[in-house]
C-alpha cells in the first residue's frame, strides 16, 4: 500500500515536468521524473524514503518470517521508486523484475520449504538484542554524522540519466569482462543450486 | 533540507545498512539472516546510484548496481538451496541448532 502511495506521489509529480520541448522519444535521454530542487522531488523523496526506512524497521522488528519477507518486498519496491527518482529508470525496472520478481520469490519459496509450525517463534536472547542494538545505533549515528558533515565537492549538475542503449553499449565495451564473468557465475550458481537442492534417492545413492 | 542532495540518499542508505546488519545479528531463522543480507546489498546499491547521479555523473555507479543485483540473485538462489539442505538434515531452520562442530 505504501508502495502504491509512493508510486502515486511520483506519478503526480511526474507529468508536470514531462513536457519537454520536442524531444524525440526514440532515443531520449532518461529525463528526471521531478525537477531538481523542486518541492515535488522533496515530497517524493521523503515519502518514499520514509516508507523504505519504515519497511526496513519492519524487517527488524517482525517475529514472523513471512512478515519479514513482506517488509522486504516493501523495501525493495521503495528502493525501485528511489531509482526512478534518481533518473536510473532501467535500474528501477531491473530491480522490480529481478529483485522483487526473482530474488524475493526465491526467498519466499525458501520460507515455504523450511517452514515450521506457526507457533514456533525463534526469539533471540536479550543480551544479543541489546548488544546488537547498541552497535547498530552507534554505527548509524557515526555514519550519519560523518555523512552530514562531509563536503563532497562540486556536484554534477546534470539533469539527464542514461538511456538503455548507453547501458547496453557500456555492458559490451567497458564492462565486457564483468559481463562475461557474471554469466559464468550465474551458470555456476544455477548448477550449484540445482545440485544442492536435488531430491535424494532412496537407498543412500548420492 | 528541501533540496534533495547526495547526503539525503547516503543517510537513508546508512540507515538501511544498519537495519540490515541488526537483522543479521538477531535473527535465528536462516532465511531471516538472508533477508538482512538483501537489506545491506540494497543500501550499497542506493549509495552507488546516488553517487552516480549527484557526484560523478558517469554510468559507472549504475553499472556497479546492476552487477550487484545480478550477484544478489545468484547468491540468494544458492543460499536457499543450502537452507533447504540444512532443514532436511536438522529438521529445523534455527541456526543456533547447527552446533555439532562446536566444542
Amino acid at each position: 500500500m505504501v508502495f502504491v502511495a509512493g508510486l502515486l506521489t511520483v506519478g503526480w509529480a511526474g507529468p508536470a515536468f514531462a513536457q519537454q520541448a520536442g524531444d524525440d522519444s526514440s532515443c531520449a535521454a532518461d529525463k528526471l521524473v521531478t525537477e531538481p530542487g523542486s518541492m515535488a522531488e522533496a515530497v517524493a523523496f521523503y515519502v518514499v524514503g520514509g516508507a523504505a526506512a519504515l519497511a526496513a524497521l519492519g524487517c527488524v522488528f517482525s517475529v514472523s518470517i513471512v512478515r519479514m519477507a513482506m517488509c522486504l518486498f516493501g523495501t525493495l519496491g521503495c528502493v525501485a521508486i528511489l531509482y526512478f527518482l534518481m533518473a536510473a529508470s532501467f535500474l528501477g525496472a531491473i530491480q522490480l523484475i529481478v529483485y522483487v520478481g526473482g530474488t524475493l520469490v526465491v526467498i519466499i519459496f525458501g520460507i515455504m520449504l523450511t517452514s515450521t509450525s506457526p507457533w514456533v517463534r525463534y526469539l533471540p536472547r536479550r543480551i544479543e538484542v541489546v548488544a546488537g542494538a547498541v552497535v547498530c545505533l552507534t554505527l548509524f549515528g557515526a555514519l550519519a554524522a560523518v555523512l552530514a558533515n562531509t563536503d563532497w565537492g562540486p556536484a554534477w549538475p546534470g539533469v539527464e540519466g542514461f538511456t538503455v542503449g548507453q547501458i547496453g553499449e557500456a555492458l559490451l565495451t567497458t564492462y565486457l569482462v564483468p559481463f562475461e564473468l557474471a554469466s559464468v557465475l550465474l551458470l555456476a550458481a544455477m548448477v550449484g543450486a540445482a545440485y544442492l537442492a536435488r531430491a535424494e534417492r532412496r537407498g543412500g545413492d548420492k | 533540507m528541501l533540496t534533495i542532495g547526495l547526503t539525503h540518499y547516503l543517510v537513508l542508505a546508512a540507515f538501511m545498512f544498519c537495519c540490515g546488519i541488526f537483522v543479521m545479528t538477531i535473527k535465528r531463522n536462516a532465511v531471516g539472516i538472508l533477508i538482512g543480507v538483501e537489506l545491506v546489498l540494497n543500501a550499497a546499491n542506493i549509495n552507488l546510484v546516488a553517487f552516480s547521479r549527484y557526484q560523478v555523473g558517469n554510468i559507472d555507479g549504475q553499472m556497479a548496481a546492476l552487477f550487484v543485483i545480478v550477484l544478489a540473485a545468484a547468491e540468494a538462489a544458492v543460499a536457499i538451496a543450502i537452507f533447504v539442505n540444512y532443514y532436511n538434515n536438522l529438521a529445523t531452520i534455527d541456526v543456533d541448532r547447527g552446533d555439532s562442530l562446536s566444542g
